[in-house]
């Protein structure tokens, strides 16, 4: 088959680091090419020097078999190269139908033609099976919905091969499948799709070859029938990884966090929590499996005292957590590792150091008589950096700086430091790559082993799957079903999730 | 005297669009900067100049409509520096505006001094008219030619905004400029070209006020007309026909408390002149209707920021 792209011997050297070197990488037409990295292995620069975003220090860019240079974006958009950012470039107020011509607008007498470019959109859409409505806001559509527009914006411009950067990260699973079908349909049509991801099922799944990077420089270009999962971790991380969580029996105790009848509202003042019901013991991770938006948001924020409940009762050894702020909460004993680990997790523009203590700032031994002590803190969070593993310069490095992954380390060192009795993980390895994802995981397990409990809230249903030790469904506000770990399987999980046929539904509810 | 009456409502209504003119037409130019992501709150000085400036050249070449042009001129160049600072230099748009508004006072004092010899105020000049021929003569009379120059505007300023590819461009630069930069926008020539226009429109508006309404130059005499055009653009939620209807609801209250001994209306006229404050704190705080505005207004624009 007819090579569209290829990279050959791309070097990019960013000051102190290589992030590429001596890449080659190749695109096929018809093909989707998979690019396979941990975080910071240096996918995202190859494909920004293929946008024209970065200048190589070495290589060559060849396009259809002739060499090209790329020094801008508006280059690779002429060329036919299209790219769907990881967070979508939209812009909310405006309609489906603005946001694909914006830059490249059909006018009739100087005049904004929105006919033409509603029919050029409502044509496209048809062709690749894209189902999107021209004159929606972008503000009223899902997150799915918001990714085809991207894609559009892509094929409007005549994009021949199309870049998608994580593009399940923000996905339902019944999202994913729609976009594996919009892809198949593409390549079908003869585009080709470079497809950037680190998660191996959905290569195996998806991806015709796939392309593994680690720290920069290519370790194998293979074709999928061919490839393993465990041997595509292997590639990616460079050891051997354990992709199963290795975990003894239980060994549950007595409850410790009792969520009865529980409501509340969403931020549009709707109700969100229509009876929430459940338990978690002692020495047991329970997962809350459900598809985003049905209530785990608003349980998390309730019981970690951000949110009011609207009635029903969430008691804590017994004692009623509501109506109590997030530092009594805390010193109840529970611990809280945030969805948004950038929002709510850390500060940002604080230093690891000061973001490692946080919480525990007003107390000894780091605040004597109301001054911060600097010398305590900063050996506290030395040593929390070297047992948590957190790759930083220093204690002294703003969080900001840091990967996802060393962010999710620092919040998840600092929460597990103050041993809570009940840890509420909501979303704890949303973006991070193989190898973090199995420390925390790790983390977790270990905690739940020394007689803590743990609420695990996660999209992911394979998190879910290998974590917990009872597994609850949560749909409309409400458990609606209850099932040991090793009894549930996806398809049943998934089928409850969607709002289907609820079994031991009340197990919870008592 | 009634306030039925036939003629007091004529009254009123001719000088509620001659106080609302200079406001529309600065608050087109808050839409256009605010739209394309830069608050301008030197409004107030750039009318203040433009007023100036506008009763300087008219003085000195006899023609009101040069002077007019000059003050346009005059609004451009002080917003290209408001543009330079807040955009190519990132620094905070509120506080250049501030610096931009207390520089316009002090600067057109300096100025009156130097330039007519005398403080305070300017001699009258010669006020800029349409020909007698057009229609409407005596009603054009009245509320001044701006009155009509701000009308044609504002559609303008519509059909700029929401059809053509341009207006698209400014919006989707105030909204989410890294969007339109990845479409191979440039975010910095939109943003320029926003204050621009605003420093052009807001100066035109203070040259309404001084040759348009009242033929002379007096220290300060925009007295704070700047802030009521960006209260205008938040309260007509960015938009030129609810800038229209906020600036002449604006200039009702001032018509009211300038005519209100005319008319007899026993409310102390200090109620009427905080009414439009009062309008746009509601405005504000969303009791009537709720006001979005552009969400990068305000935020300066970094390439490769991530």
């Amino acid at each position: 088959m007819a090579k569209v792209l290829e990279m050959v011997g791309i070097t990019k050297v960013f000051p102190g680091v290589i992030a590429n070197e001596d890449v080659h990488f190749d695109v096929e037409q018809g093909e989707i090419h998979a690019l396979l990295g941990e975080n910071g292995a240096g996918k995202t620069t190859l494909m920004n020097v293929l946008y024209g975003l970065y200048a190589p220090d070495g290589g060559e860019l060849r396009w259809q078999g002739k060499p090209v240079h790329i020094g801008n974006p508006n280059v690779a958009i002429r060329l036919g190269i299209g790219m769907v950012h990881q967070h979508f470039m939209l812009v909310p107020p405006m309609t489906v139908a603005e946001n694909i011509v914006l830059g490249a607008e059909p006018s009739k007498g100087g005049l904004l033609d929105m006919a033409a470019a509603k029919k050029r959109v409502r044509e496209l859409s048809e062709q690749f099976g894209l189902k999107v409505d021209p004159e929606a806001k972008i503000q009223n559509i899902s997150v799915g919905m918001q990714q085809r527009v991207e894609i559009l914006k892509a094929l409007y411009r005549g994009a021949g091969l199309l870049i998608l950067d994580e593009p399940t990260a923000v996905l339902t699973p019944q999202e994913v499948t729609e976009l594996i079908a919009i892809m198949r349909r593409l390549v079908e049509e003869g585009r080709s799709v470079i497809f950037i991801t680190h998660k191996l099922k959905e290569v195996l799944r998806i991806a015709d070859r796939v392309t593994v990077i680690r720290r920069g420089r290519v370790i194998d270009t293979l074709y999928t029938k061919d490839a393993t999962e465990d041997g595509l971790a292997e590639k990616m991380v460079g050891r051997k990884v354990s992709l199963r969580v290795e975990k003894d029996e239980a060994r549950v105790g007595d409850v410790i966090l009792r969520v009865r009848d529980l409501t509340a509202a969403n931020n549009r003042h709707l109700p969100a929590l229509r009876g929430c019901s459940l338990e978690v013991r002692r020495g047991e991770i329970y997962g809350l499996a459900g598809v985003d938006g049905n209530g785990q948001s608003e349980l998390i924020e309730v019981l970690t005292g951000l949110r009011p409940a609207t009635g029903g009762e969430a008691m804590m050894n017994g004692k009623s957590l509501l109506g109590l702020n997030p530092r009594a909460i805390f010193a109840r004993g529970v611990g809280h590792i945030p969805e948004d680990r950038q929002r709510r997790g850390l500060v940002l523009n604080f230093t690891v150091g000061e973001n490692l203590i946080l919480g525990s700032h007003h107390r000894q031994p780091f605040s004597v008589r109301g001054l911060l002590q600097g010398g305590a803190i900063d050996r506290r969070a030395e040593d929390m950096i070297q047992r948590y593993d957190i790759r930083t310069p220093g204690t002294k490095t703003l969080a900001r700086s840091l990967s996802g992954g060393n962010q999710q380390k620092v919040i998840a060192a600092r929460e597990m430091e103050r041993d809570p009795d009940l840890l509420i993980a909501a979303q704890p390895t949303r973006g991070l790559d193989v190898g973090a994802i199995e420390f925390l995981h790790r983390r977790l397990v270990e905690a739940r082993d020394r007689g803590k409990a743990v609420l695990l809230i996660s999209l992911e249903l394979d998190e879910i799957l290998s974590l917990s030790d009872r597994i609850g469904v949560i749909y409309e506000g409400r458990v609606v079903a209850e099932v040991p770990g090793h009894e549930a399987t996806e398809e049943q999980l998934g089928l409850w999730m969607s709002g289907g046929s609820t079994g031991r539904r009340g197990e919870a509810q008592g | 005297m009634s306030i039925f009456s036939l003629t007091v409502i004529a009254s009123l209504l001719i000088s509620s669009i001659r106080s609302a003119t200079p406001l529309v037409l600065a608050a087109l130019g808050g839409i256009f900067s605010e739209r394309s992501g830069v608050v301008n709150i030197a409004l107030e000085g750039i009318m203040l100049i433009g007023a100036f400036t506008a009763v300087m050249i008219s003085y000195s070449s006899g023609s009101a409509w040069l002077g007019v042009l000059a003050a346009m001129a005059a609004g451009v160049a002080i917003a290209w520096l408001h543009g330079v600072v807040s955009i190519k230099y990132r620094a905070d748009q509120v506080v250049s505006g501030t610096a931009i508004n207390i520089l316009a006072v002090g600067l057109t004092e300096f100025l009156l001094a130097k330039f007519f010899g005398q403080a305070g105020q300017t001699p009258n000049v010669t006020p800029a008219t349409l020909p007698t021929w057009l229609p409407l003569h005596g009603f054009t009379q009245q509320v001044t030619a701006f009155a009509w120059i701000a009308a044609v505007l504002v559609v303008l300023t519509h059909v700029v905004l929401f059809h053509t590819p341009l207006g698209l461009r400014i919006r989707a630069v105030g909204e989410h400029p890294r969007a339109a930069d990845t479409v191979g926008i440039n975010v910095f020539h939109m943003r320029y070209l926003g204050v621009l226009l605003s420093g052009a429109l807001a100066g035109l508006g203070g040259a309404a006020l001084s040759v348009g309404l009242l033929n002379s130059f007096t220290d300060n005499m925009t007295a704070g007309r700047g802030f009521i055009a960006l209260a205008a653009v938040i309260f007509g939620k960015w938009s030129p026909f609810g800038a229209l209807a906020a600036s002449l609801l604006f200039g009702f209250a001032d018509a009211l408390q300038t005519q209100a001994q005319i008319i007899g209306l026993k409310v102390p006229s200090e109620f009427l002149l905080m009414s439009p404050y009062i309008l746009t704190m509601l405005a504000l705080a969303g009791v009537v209707g709720r006001s979005t505005p552009p969400a990068a207004s305000g935020t300066p624009y970094e390439k490769g920021e991530r």
